[in-house]
């Protein structure tokens, strides 16, 4: 099958071109949308996934250029493979996007993900988390007499991890960044 | 400002509805004569007449209405405009920038609201950038698939002195959708053309859009390949009604040789259409065994629905010209024993005559009303607008278009009311033209303050009210799938319609005899000046063919279907 125009510098294969046909696996894609950085663009590309029902896992943004007042989305969002193509299209639609990029099928990418928890506890377990913290390579950013804030970067999936390890050590709060995206080499 | 940058995108006429946030404008258009406003009686009649007046000429159609319940009244129109791909550009007033956020008087979080019914919408908040919006705004408007735009303009921005930006120093916007389809893709859908041995051309409003060059090319297209061409509602006219390859019109309550031909085909060629759920019928089961060739502007629409073979992203009059051009210069083939014997088995179809009614006794049968006004109006310079319910697809059916921007009618949302705005906006353009707006009685009351405009631009539109004192549409479905029930489905105390003409000053009259119409409807004709024709219709006729919810194109009902039970209970959960 031939290419789906999507917008100037968009991914230019289909995600059909990938597969046969199409199927019913819920498939997980990272999303790097270009948009400018103009009011309401945001409450645009949100609109759209709740008007038309899509998935948002994960949504990230800030501007990326402040000359040329472009942002960038990362999206994490799941679907079929139809439906994953019907994002990417109806992303590509909205007037200030200028660019949509599929990170899943672009190529290999990096993604990573900040998010900060603070861990109360005394004695064994307070020992345990800063140890655990250690293999994770999560810095103490806030300490206390009770109380550790640490930071951790990394995939969403090792964030997980680490949070439910520290679960049963006295995780009272988590807060996250969501993910940031890009495709590695040039 | 906001008035010179409309004369320099070329508006003539602009619909709209004053009020406190729109002053400075409309002081504006006081003192000039270059741009006629229409003042409707509804900002939702303001959008549907530009909606007429975009539709029957293929420019940007303008309004201006004020902030807070202007807006609001506008939405309706405005996502009309966004379901069929109308080029629209609004214009409302909000309150001052200083204000906005406070819930000041009038104000209503306009951008907010019609961010989901525009293509796109802009809070301009800054004098310096009002006019280069604009002329960005008829841009966004009017490229790739057009659709409705809005501008909200604070009171103060709209005070404020800036220097104007004109047309050619606008900045130019990064939004430009390709116009020309992938030349491999193109090359295979010619191969499919020359191979293919029962082929259908399946024509939606993106011929329309594309202008008149793309319907010349359609039917240079089908002529020449001798291919079946078929349309959705609001395709009709870009081939046309007359024309030796046509089948009418498909979908829901398309002809039966139309969905037959889309159900058997062996190749299925998509131009400008969207596979709505109207044309499909289920799903699962449409067109099984076809190869399907999809030409759109928009990605979006590629494989949303019905997943294609050969998608062509592209404008259509430019991607048809380019399958001509390969086309013959491989040698203008196809299999024409395939065609022959495709031919052949289409000639059956049609001889089923799904659309064949006998005019028997004293009551008028809608039917018989469109095919006399027919018979009567086609040799005029005709615009057909209508309402939405029954008469809506009798019209479609009965009437013949021959040519492309002659049929108004709400197709993607269904808006009840559209017609009669419609054919003020469509006779706005047209002044010397027949513009007919074929009603049902219901619908026609959602709008009918717009005959007051009608009666003040002295627009001789006549409305053709197939009166069948039903919600007919309705009282049908639930003949056919709620047991005869019939909830809140008939037309009670309905208003004298010739006196109502009276009271706004037009022409009133009534009809409930067949023997009667043809003068009735030549009355309504040689009048000077708007005219209702109530027309009394049988009250519980049904509209034929039918493709029940949930079933497949070749599970039609004809006219003399039993109709109980016609719908399963998984079909009765659809609209
Ligand atoms: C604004 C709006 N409200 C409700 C509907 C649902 N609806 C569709 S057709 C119809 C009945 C229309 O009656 P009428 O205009 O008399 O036309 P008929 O079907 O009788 O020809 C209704 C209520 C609609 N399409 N639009
Ligand atoms: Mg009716």
């Amino acid at each position: 099958m031939s290419a789906l125009k999507i917008k100037k510098g968009s991914t230019k294969h289909s995600a059909y071109n990938l597969r046969p046909d199409f199927s019913d696996v819920i498939e997980t894609h990272t999303l790097a949308v270009l948009v400018d950085n103009e009011a309401g663009v945001l409450a645009r590309v949100i609109g759209l996934f709740s008007g038309r029902g899509y998935n948002i896992d994960s949504l990230t943004v800030a501007e990326i250029d402040h000359t040329g007042h472009t942002s960038r989305i990362t999206i994490v969002t799941t679907g079929t493979p139809q439906v994953i193509e019907q994002i990417k299209a109806q992303l590509g639609r909205i007037v200030p996007v200028h660019e949509v990029h599929d990170l899943s099928v672009e190529g290999p990418s990096v993604e990573r993900e900040l998010a900060l928890l603070k861990v109360a506890g005394l004695g064994d377990k307070r020992v345990e988390a800063l140890r655990l913290a250690d293999i994770f390579r999560a810095n103490v950013v806030d300490s206390t007499l009770e109380s550790f804030v640490f930071e951790i970067t990394g995939t969403s999936d090792k964030i997980d991890a680490f949070a439910e390890l520290m679960g049963p050590l006295g995780l009272i709060e988590v807060a996250r960044t969501g993910v940031a995206a890009l495709s590695r080499g040039q | 400002m906001v008035v010179q940058a409309l004369r320099d995108q070329g508006v003539d006429v602009v619909f709209g509805y004053p009020g406190g946030a729109v002053l400075p404008i409309y002081d504006e258009i006081f003192q000039q004569n270059d741009i006629r406003h229409v003042l409707v009686r509804h900002e939702q009649g303001a959008v549907h007449a530009a909606e007429g007046y975009a539709r029957s000429t293929g420019k940007p159609g303008v309004v201006i209405v004020t902030s807070g319940p202007g807006a609001t009244n506008a939405v309706t129109g405005i996502t009309d405009a966004l379901m069929d791909s109308i080029p629209l550009v609004v214009l409302s007033g909000q309150v001052p920038t200083f204000m906005i956020g406070n819930d000041a008087f009038q104000e209503a979080d306009t951008v907010g609201i019609t961010r989901a019914c525009t293509k796109h919408n802009w809070l301009v908040k800054d004098t310096a950038n009002l006019s280069g919006t604009i002329h960005e705004a008829f841009h966004v408007a009017t490229t790739g698939r057009p659709g409705p735009v809005l501008i909200d303009i604070p009171k103060d921005v709209q005070f404020a002195s800036s220097t104007y930006t004109p047309p050619q120093k606008a900045r130019t916007s990064h939004y430009q959708p390709p116009v020309k389809g992938d030349m491999d893709s193109i090359k295979e859908l010619v191969e499919a053309i020359e191979k293919a041995k029962k082929p259908i051309i399946y024509t939606g409003g993106g011929v329309i859009n594309s202008g008149p060059a793309a319907s010349l090319l359609l039917r240079e297209l089908v002529d020449s390949t001798n291919f079946p061409v078929t349309s959705t509602l609001m395709g009709l006219g870009a081939y046309p009604g007359t024309g030796k390859n046509w089948l009418g019109m498909l979908g829901m309550h398309g002809l039966y040789e139309a969905n037959m031909a889309m159900h058997d085909c062996d190749l299925m060629i998509n131009i400008g259409a969207r596979f709505d759920d109207r044309i499909t019928g289920l799903v699962s089961a449409f067109s099984p065994n076809s190869k399907k060739a999809h030409i759109d502007i928009d990605p979006s629409s590629v494989n949303k629905v019905i997943r294609v073979d050969i998608p062509i992203i592209g404008d259509v009059g430019h991607v048809l010209e380019d399958i001509l051009k390969i086309w013959k210069s491989r040698g203008r083939k196809t299999d024409k024993e395939g065609l022959q014997g495709w031919w052949t088995k289409i000639e059956e179809w049609k001889k089923i005559d799904c659309l064949s009614f006998k005019q028997t006794g004293s009551v008028i049968k809608p039917q018989y009303a469109l095919h006399r006004l027919e018979e009567l109006t086609r040799d005029h310079d005709r615009y057909i607008c209508t309402e939405v319910g029954q008469h809506q697809m009798w019209a479609a059916q009965y009437l013949t278009f021959n040519d492309p921007n002659r049929w108004m009618t709400s197709g993607g949302l269904g808006t009840m009311g559209y017609g009669l705005p419609a054919s003020v906006g469509v006779q706005m353009a047209h002044p010397e033209a027949l513009v007919i707006n074929v009603a049902g009685e219901a619908s026609w009351l959602m709008n009918m303050q717009e005959m007051g405009t009608a009666v003040q631009f002295r627009l001789p539109v006549k409305q053709f009210i197939m009166n069948n004192e039903r919600l007919g549409m309705v009282r049908q479905w639930q003949e056919l799938l709620h047991g005869e029930r019939y909830s809140q489905s008939w037309s009670e105390a309905l208003p004298d319609f010739v006196k109502l003409a009276e009271a706004f000053g037009c022409k009133g009259i009534k009809v409930d005899n067949p023997d009667d119409l043809d003068e009735a409807i030549k009355e309504m004709l040689a009048y000077d000046g708007p005219v209702i024709l109530d027309c009394l219709v049988e009250k519980h006729e049904n509209c034929f063919p039918m493709i029940p919810s949930g079933e497949p194109h070749n599970k039609m009902l004809l006219g003399d279907a039993k109709t109980k039970d016609a719908i399963g209970t998984s079909g009765a959960v659809l609209v």
